[in-house]
């Protein structure tokens, strides 16, 4: 809110910049060769250290590894200063500086451990706790509070606040800022991380203060909704309970829950998530620090659409009787069904559809089964162009500038695509730069809300042209720039002109990349869709369709592309997956699946960074991991895979694509301009280039798990009252 | 807040030295002279040496605020008559090293409570530019209670302070000078545009400023009435249109102020002296008060005074001299004082033995643990309720946190809440050292001084009244008893 123009000021004009974005930032600036700036030396509890000009006390602490308590400090915010928790005595300063904003100088001795020191701290810390109210017991942050720690770790050991028996301690009404975030504002100790958040990485101007000195409050001022696509990130923000999970709110204590490292499979970034399980069931799910994917944040719907996990599940194998109903049935006479359909189908006639979120082990399982019964077809869900080089080559379909790198881009040009929902931590990678680096967007496509601003070119695909022959105003700016960026939406490519979209921008990207820079950039909003074409799916489901197929294999494919009108009469449909979704619907069999959380699973994100997710809880009822279904299937059939574990399958998956098994390492690739030359038809029509979701209510149910997810549908539901209201 | 307060926070630290036997003093908290300044190298800028010994009773023809009552005409003719804007023309063209030079000649300090020296303030603006524009910011927001002079100078004489921002923008190559008046000013804010709109028709200032080829805006902004907006950075913060909330200091306002450029906050009553400064040398001024405290002042008596008054007199005058001399003796004589608040609310209070040798310098106040501030003087005879009053001090200085520093915001309502007891005597007499330790605990923990401001009132009736408030804890468990 009120501390950013005066950071663009600083890292403007003054010399002496104050470095208030964090270590990371100070590093950054030393690993460019430009000039290396002279270190200076600074003792922390006297051990020499040296550090960068700029330099803050508390980074220069943490370089030596002390770590100076703090509330409102947040390496990823702008500095405000303002809880003074991190004060320390400097020697020869006459009063405590306050650490998170202070830049050293030359020689300066910090005492982080001196009487002083501890004096400040426990005099902030008594303050602090002076009208928070003692309600741990009863508090959701409980066991995992900086307050509480810290008041363990830097606080007196008993209280002298008399005047609780005379005028007792300050109560603020709690607001309600939607279905995702609790408040219970006396918590409040006013650090104003949330309010930096909003205003610095959501960019949505909801959250202020009101009131000054002690009336002073947290909040939006109306009431209203805090409309944004990220707005779980506060709770984790918030060093006190005054912000919390409202889905989660008394359900669990820190102390009681497994935490499993895994990967979110509601967009196409892969953020990195722990899901936190206890008895067998997902509670609730938080981010993971990974600088190169999703920093520390998650959006909404990878945090909060968990409890969708819980609700319409497939917890037993299922066969359609005559009469149309799917019955539950034991596994033996499912498989046996299945596979006497699969005996029974001519060759070349069983096809399988990988949804958005079928994971590479399954997906390769599965080609494996087909293609011993002599099928060549596998395919997904979200189509692609397949003319010239199509899938083949891997620069056609990925991220190819990486997510962390498109923050260093400096002109980027969105077609078709909101990367504010399809990939919210995308979008918060873009703002940063916008903010911090001056980056100048412009975006082809119906006009929507980034959270920034950006030019926009408008809604015909002819603009498309327009840039690549150069003649509108921007495409020079592309040219110009030293790092431009072209981000297509995968919406884009399923076009019926798709391939033409594909090649004009392709060749243009080509022309504006820089050595070591590919501009070229295709956004997916599928968690499968990468790691499906790594293993030779082909995307779109026409060929399928074409076949005219006796049985097909829908591995979680909910997305209602595939109806039972498009295919024939006879057409025996296996649905492999975990939600009773648009998929079992049409399903003659139902074979239950485990869902991301319940089973150790590759995914490959949108810039082609293979990781995996990890068993957290079983899968519920008699749902199996999805490829030891298509294993067991595989023995019934008589064509038995040869892999019983997942060790063995994953061997197979390294012969397919070494990539997929070498988890979290980024697999660039360079063949650019090759795709070029293979890439024959550039026609695109003129007809309206429009996205699938516009605004914030359109982001919460896009698969089978966030349509399951009673949260989801009360965002929805909060999102249009909102809209509804006259402010 | 024009604030009495020595605001350690506004200083640079490379400039730290320049004031350091005032920190010292104020830390050690002695009562012993200040370090005798060992006689400085002759260097231009330098003030002369005092040699007088006795200070106080000022002449008429010393008077730099020849209209502070009001009595004479106001607007430009009258101003000019009284011999502002006279040669402002020649000073502009002897460029800003010769204003800063005569600035720093002077030994002015900064007249709005911290007593920074002012010409050293004007002189972080010497670096070269890159590019940005600079300004003058005045800080016209006086909140003080006891508070009264800037308020004059603006409805009285508000040449002074429009041709000081002029002189004072040439010497730190400002372009433009904004006038910061508090919310309640509403005369004063008016009779200021009305001097601000004579000088741009007169072309004194505006376009080549006075003739001078030197172009300067004067503009005003009123403040909606928040003590709060009187500290420097959170007064640029409401310039920009923010939440008056003080900014982490460094920057400094000198790196980056006001719309990120760099600016320099000076009080109306610096300003509006440096005209004057500059017609008549800057040797003049310094030949009144002890060195190191040169110059006039306006001080304000009010309280329990026969005669409140405001009044221009000589720097280092002795506290009896000025009530006696001025505002007509303490109310029922001198012997019925009880205590006196020297320099605005946020200075600590002083009991009447030491009111006797006070003098009214920054250092003879530094001296007696209290500061010169603003030098408005509340005078307080004995029907005062001391405890009360400084309660009330406190409420308003409750009142008036912005809410930022945890220490400020909820520190100041503890206090405040204590005081609350200690005026009914419902508390224990432990708690007076609890209500001590708080305030410490709050002094310097902060971005801004507010909350030292506040601790200093209630660090002065602990000092100086405790038996009143233990005796009144005594009776009131004695009425509980009963």
């Amino acid at each position: 809110m009120f501390r950013v123009p005066l950071a663009k000021a600083i890292s403007l004009g003054s010399p002496k910049r104050v470095a208030n974005i964090a270590v990371r930032a100070s590093a950054s600036a030393a690993s460019t060769p430009a000039k290396a700036p002279e270190r200076i030396e600074v003792f922390v509890d006297d051990i020499p250290v040296q550090v960068l000009p700029g330099t803050t006390v508390l980074q220069a602490a943490a370089m030596v590894g002390v770590e100076i308590p703090r509330f409102c400090y947040h390496e990823r915010l702008a500095v405000a200063g303002n809880c003074r928790m991190c004060l320390v005595e400097v020697e020869k300063s006459p009063k405590p500086v306050a650490a998170c904003a202070m830049p050293v100088m030359k020689g300066w001795r910090i005492k982080t451990n001196s009487d002083l020191t501890k004096k400040a701290r426990e005099g902030v810390m008594e303050f602090l706790l002076m009208n928070h109210p003692l309600d741990c017991p009863i508090c959701d942050q409980g066991g995992e509070c900086d307050l509480q720690d810290q008041a363990m770790a830097f606080g007196s050991d008993r209280s002298r606040f008399t005047d609780i028996n005379f005028t007792g301690k300050r109560a603020v009404e709690d607001k309600d800022i939607g279905p995702l975030v609790k408040t219970i504002m006396t918590r409040c100790i006013h650090c104003t991380r949330c309010i930096r958040f909003a205003s610095e990485i959501a960019g949505v101007d909801d959250l202020g203060t009101t009131g000054r000195g002690n009336d002073m409050q947290v909040g939006t001022y109306v009431e209203k909704l805090f409309l944004t696509e990220l707005s779980g990130n506060v709770i984790d923000l918030c060093p006190v309970g005054a912000l919390t999970n409202k889905p989660y709110s008394f359900v669990a204590r820190p102390w009681e829950i497994r935490k499993i490292d895994s990967i979110d499979v509601m967009d196409a970034i892969g953020s990195n998530i722990i899901v936190s399980t206890r008895t067998g069931e997902v509670l609730r799910i938080l981010p993971r620090e990974n600088e190169e994917v999703n920093e520390e944040w998650l959006a909404d719907k990878g945090r909060f659409a968990c409890d969708g996990l819980k609700r319409q599940r497939l917890i037993a194998p299922m066969l359609r009787t005559p009469s149309g109903e799917l019955q539950a049935v034991e596994w033996e006479s499912t498989l046996i069904a299945v596979a006497k359909a699969v005996r029974k189908a001519p060759k070349g006639s069983v096809v399988a559809i990988a949804g958005s979120m079928a994971d590479v082990e399954a997906m390769v399982a599965t080609k494996d089964l087909l293609n011993r019964i002599g099928s060549e077809i596998v395919c997904t869900e979200q189509s692609l162009p397949t003319q010239g080089s199509g899938s083949d080559l891997r620069s056609n379909y990925l991220l190819n500038s990486s997510i962390q790198a498109l923050e260093e881009a400096d002109v980027v040009l969105l077609v078709g695509t909101n990367p504010r929902y399809e990939a919210p931590l995308l979008n918060t990678r873009l703002r940063k730069s916008y903010v911090h680096n001056e980056l100048e967007l412009a975006l082809i496509g119906p006009k929507v809300d980034l959270s920034y601003k950006y030019q926009h070119l408008g809604d015909g695909a002819e603009l498309i042209n327009q840039i690549s022959t150069g003649t509108h105003p921007f495409a020079q700016k592309l040219k110009n720039a030293k790092k431009p960026a072209i981000i297509l939406g995968s919406e884009m490519l399923a076009r019926p002109d798709g391939a033409g979209i594909l090649a004009t921008l392709q060749s243009f990207a080509n022309k504006i990349s820089k050595p070591e820079w590919n501009a070229f950039n295709v956004l997916h909003q599928n968690a499968s869709q990468v790691g499906a074409l790594d293993v030779g799916y082909r995307p779109g489901v026409e060929t399928a369709l074409k076949a005219q197929p006796k049985v097909v294999f829908l591995l979680g494919a909910d997305a209602g592309i595939v109806t039972r009108e498009k295919l024939p009469k006879d057409c025996f449909v296996v649905y492999i997956g975990h939600h009773g979704d648009a998929g079992a619907t049409i399903a003659d069999a139902v074979l239950p699946g485990a869902a991301y959380t319940e089973k150790q699973a590759t995914y490959v994100n949108t810039e082609g960074r293979s990781q995996q997710t990890l068993c957290a809880v079983n899968p519920p009822g008699l749902a199996r991991e999805d490829w030891k279904i298509i294993r067991a299937l595989s023995e019934v059939v008589g064509e038995p895979l040869p892999y019983d574990t997942l060790d063995e399958l994953r061997e197979r998956v390294e012969d397919i694509a070494p990539h997929l098994v070498q988890h979290g390492k980024l697999e660039t690739n360079s063949f650019a301009t090759l795709a070029e030359q293979l890439a024959k038809d550039k026609k695109i029509d003129n007809s309206k280039i429009t996205v699938r979701q516009q605004t914030l209510k359109d982001y919460f149910m896009t698969d089978p798990i966030s349509r399951a997810s009673p949260t989801m549908a009360k965002c929805i539901a909060a999102v249009k009252k909102q809209e509804a209201k006259a402010h | 807040m024009a604030s009495a307060l020595v605001r350690l926070n506004s200083i640079p630290k490379h400039n730290l030295s320049a004031i350091t036997p005032v920190i010292a003093n104020q830390i050690r908290g002695n009562t012993t002279q200040p370090p005798k300044a060992t006689p400085p190298p002759p260097q231009p800028g330098t003030p002369p040496a005092q040699t007088k010994t006795k200070f106080g009773g000022l002449a008429d023809q010393d008077r730099i605020f020849t209209n502070l009552y009001g009595k004479h005409d106001w607007r430009l003719k009258g101003a000019q008559k009284r011999g502002d804007w006279y040669k402002t023309k020649e000073i502009l063209l002897k460029g800003p090293e010769w204003i800063q030079n005569e600035v720093k000649t002077s030994g002015l300090r900064g007249r709005g409570g911290a007593g920074f020296p002012t010409g050293m303030k004007w002189s972080f603006m010497n670096k070269p530019s890159d590019g940005r524009p600079r300004y003058l910011v005045v800080n016209a927001d006086e909140g003080e209670p006891g508070t009264c002079k800037d308020r004059d100078i603006m409805r009285h004489d508000p040449h002074k302070l429009i041709e000081g921002c002029l002189i004072a923008g040439r010497a730190m190559g400002a372009c433009a000078a904004y006038i910061y008046i508090r919310g309640e000013f509403y005369n004063e804010a008016s009779a200021t545009q009305v001097a601000i709109n004579e000088a741009y028709q007169a072309g004194l200032i505006g376009k080549n400023a006075c003739g001078s080829g030197y172009d300067f805006d004067v503009y005003i902004q009123r403040g909606a009435g928040a003590y709060i907006c009187g500290e420097e950075t959170a007064l640029i913060e409401s310039i920009e249109g923010k939440q008056g909330k003080p900014r982490l200091k460094p920057p400094f306002p000198a790196d980056v102020g006001v719309f990120g450029c760099p600016t320099t906050v000076n009080n109306v009553e610096t300003i509006a002296v440096a005209p004057t400064i500059c017609r008549r040398g800057g040797a003049w001024f310094a030949s009144f008060g002890r060195t190191r405290n040169s110059g006039t002042k306006l001080f304000n008596i009010s309280g329990h005074v026969n005669n409140p008054c405001t009044v221009e007199e000589e720097m280092s005058i002795p506290l009896k001299e000025l009530i006696e001399k001025h505002a007509g003796g303490v109310r029922g004589g001198w012997d019925n004082l009880l205590g006196i608040i020297p320099g605005g609310s946020s200075t600590p209070v002083i009991p009447k033995k030491v009111c006797e040798e006070a003098i009214m310098d920054f250092d003879g106040l530094i001296a007696v643990q209290t500061s010169l501030g603003t030098a408005a003087i509340i005078v307080m005879d004995k029907s005062t309720d001391i405890i009360k009053a400084i309660s009330r001090l406190i409420m308003f200085y409750k009142h008036e946190s912005c809410g930022q520093c945890t220490p400020c915001r909820e520190g100041i309502g503890w206090m405040n809440k204590i005081m609350h007891r200690f005026v009914t005597g419902n508390a224990e007499p432990a708690e007076i050292d609890m209500l001590w330790e708080i305030s410490k605990q709050i002094e310097g923990h902060t971005i801004c001084a507010l909350a030292d401001g506040a601790a200093w009132p209630v660090q002065g009736l602990i000092r100086h009244f405790r038996p009143e408030i233990e005796a009144r804890m005594k009776k009131y468990a004695e009425m509980a008893n009963k």
